[in-house]
């Protein structure tokens, strides 16, 4: 497959106040990837992140997802593009339904196809939010409120909801945090099936998972990208254990 | 929770949700009939009662709407509320329209005014939402004081003559007549309901739901909010000022009292009290204040009272209201 730049930016820039969370970055992914990044505590992983998916506007500099500039576009309309974002707190509706959890994002996904929400096809509905539970091992708890079920549950809802709306770029903040070892390593198993249809950008603390999933690896720090590359490369740069480590 | 080893379900759900579907339009259809029905059996007191309620109650229903599917605490409905009753009875003495005409008016008034209001509170949120309907609501009662060549202020003024027979399809209604009038009143009140529930069983009153329970996450799952936010207030707003435009014609009169802030905070206690975010619960909580505050005034002139010792026991022991609890102890299907 030929190495198609799916996303770039361009000296982007975000300041809150007097701090540069994230300082001239220049990131590029390559569709169909999986890419982690990594980084201390407050290096502007997530503000990056944000600023991809349209949750924190850019204070200076240019995101381009295939081929068109996203830098002015709300976040909703990104998420019509294919940008999905699951969040690094849990943040479903914890009030309703695992069904309707999915069926949500779902439904943004048959409305970018063109059908109208007044007259929409149920049964393909349910069968798209059938199969995006059935994609995490949730299908046979639809009907549950979705506070009632486990916290390892609920990240893989937060999941499921991204899948559902069949993204082309997948952002996973801190998808394994809070979860056991044998979830975590379903986790894993998920995420190779899902950079089959998608290119996955992968916040991650847990070194074990990055080293397991990203085919390339981003390091942060003090909002810069300090050093990028496969996982060995990464593991061998004297600069990121610097980094880590502390001078 | 390995990925690949999950059985593919059956698709009885599918089915389940289908029988769900008939049961909850049933109990709304039942609901609905046996308000049909009350006409052959109640007295002419409680006759006139239950019509003046059906109408106060398709206004709940409305700002249920916003207030309820939507999470919108709006303290200004009394301005759509009176933009249909103003709308309708200025069309009516004004420029001479007949009842259907004016009736019509009176929903396009409070159409335009929602889409207009809307575009400008729908920037706030929170208190300052609360805040900023509140004054709007308070702009437009004190205009329907300032413009009292018109409207005669807070005396109001009556309807009478030709707009108290309706014309429709080739059909005279008899406006005066209390038959007429109760039936009248529960057809509006049939078509709120089942809009009502069309709209939130449908996929837009999911999105309304969501960003009720969510809206930080409802937009990250590709809904503008703020568009599907103004939806909700348009539709909320329009129904109220439907049953303000009925109550004009049904009722004879149009005052100035139906747009002051009591007029905002009754729909509020009316859905409160009946369940919020629930279909029925507005039209049930407009009828037990209704006749809480009438049977309470025959004892005491401190009705208001009552009213409150009502409203405390009530947020103590079903801060959901009746059908809210209902709902919570069972009865989870209700919409």
């Amino acid at each position: 497959m030929a190495a198609m730049t799916l996303l770039s930016t361009e000296s982007l820039s975000r300041h809150f106040g007097g701090l540069r969370a994230v300082d001239d970055v220049a990131f590029t992914l390559t569709e169909g990837e999986v890419r982690a990044i990594i980084g201390p505590n407050g290096a502007g992983k997530t503000t990056l992140v944000s600023l991809i998916c349209g949750r924190v506007m850019p204070s200076a500099g240019k995101i381009v997802f295939e081929g068109t500039d996203i830098s002015a576009l709300p976040a909703h309309r990104r998420v019509g593009l294919g940008i999905a974002y699951t969040f690094q707190i849990t943040s479903i509706f914890a009030n309703l339904s695992v069904y309707d959890n999915v069926a949500l994002a779902v439904q943004t996904g048959m409305r970018r196809g063109g059908a109208s929400l007044f007259f929409l096809n149920e049964a393909t509905l349910i069968a798209r939010v059938e199969e995006a539970l059935e994609k995490v091992g949730l299908d046979d708890r639809r009907d549950m409120q979705a506070a009632n079920l486990s916290y390892g549950h609920q990240r893989l809802l937060e999941v499921a909801m991204g899948l559902a709306l069949r993204p082309k770029l997948l952002i996973l903040d801190e998808p394994t945090q809070g979860l056991s070892d044998a979830e975590i390593a379903g986790f894993c198993d998920l995420t190779r099936a899902i950079a089959k249809d998608a290119t996955v950008l992968l916040i991650e603390h847990n070194m074990d998972v990055v080293m397991d999933l990203a085919e390339r690896i981003t390091v942060m720090n003090n909002g810069a990208i300090l050093s990028e590359g496969t996982p060995a490369e990464i593991r061998d740069d004297e600069r990121v254990q610097r980094a880590y480590l502390g001078t | 929770m390995s990925v690949d080893s999950s059985p593919i379900q059956p698709t009885k759900p599918v089915a389940g949700r289908r029988s769900l579907f008939d049961k909850v339009l049933f109990v709304h259809l039942a609901a609905l009939a046996i308000l049909f029905l009350a006409q052959f059996v109640l007295s002419d007191y409680h006759h006139l009662t239950l019509a003046r309620v059906m109408v106060l109650a398709s206004f709940a229903v409305g700002y249920n709407i916003l207030f309820g599917y939507t999470g919108l605490l709006s303290l200004g409905h009394a301005m759509f509320f009176a933009a249909g009753l103003y709308g309708a009875g200025l069309a009516a003495t004004q420029l001479s329209f007949g009842a259907s005409e004016a009736f019509l008016a009176g929903i396009f008034a409070g159409l335009v005014l929602s889409t207009l209001i809307g575009m400008i509170v729908l920037r706030t949120s929170g208190v300052s939402f609360m805040i900023v309907t509140m004054m709007f609501a308070q702009a437009g009662y004190l205009m329907s004081l300032y413009f009292g060549e018109f409207t005669r202020g807070d005396e109001g003024f009556v309807l009478q003559g030709d707009i108290r027979t309706a014309h429709l399809f080739g059909l005279s209604f008899d406006l005066t007549s209390p038959d007429v009038r109760y039936n009248i009143a529960l057809a509006l009140l049939a078509v709120c309901v089942l809009v009502c529930l069309a709209l939130v069983r449908s996929p837009i009153g999911r999105i309304l739901i969501a960003i009720r329970e969510n809206e930080e996450r409802a937009r990250m799952l590709g809904y503008d909010t703020y568009r599907n936010k103004l939806f909700a207030l348009v539709v909320s707003g329009t129904i109220s000022a439907a049953a303000g435009a009925a109550y004009a014609l049904l009722f004879a009169y149009v005052g100035a009292t139906f747009a002051s802030i009591q007029y905002s905070i009754l729909p509020l206690l009316w859905v409160l009290l009946g369940g919020v975010g629930t279909v029925l619960g507005p039209i049930l909580g407009t009828l037990l204040m209704f006749y809480l505050v009438d049977i309470t005034s025959e004892y005491t002139s401190a009705y208001m009272l009552a009213v409150g010792v009502a409203l405390i026991a009530l947020v103590l022991f079903f801060p959901k209201g009746i059908i809210g609890t209902l709902r919570d102890k069972g009865l989870k299907w209700l919409p």
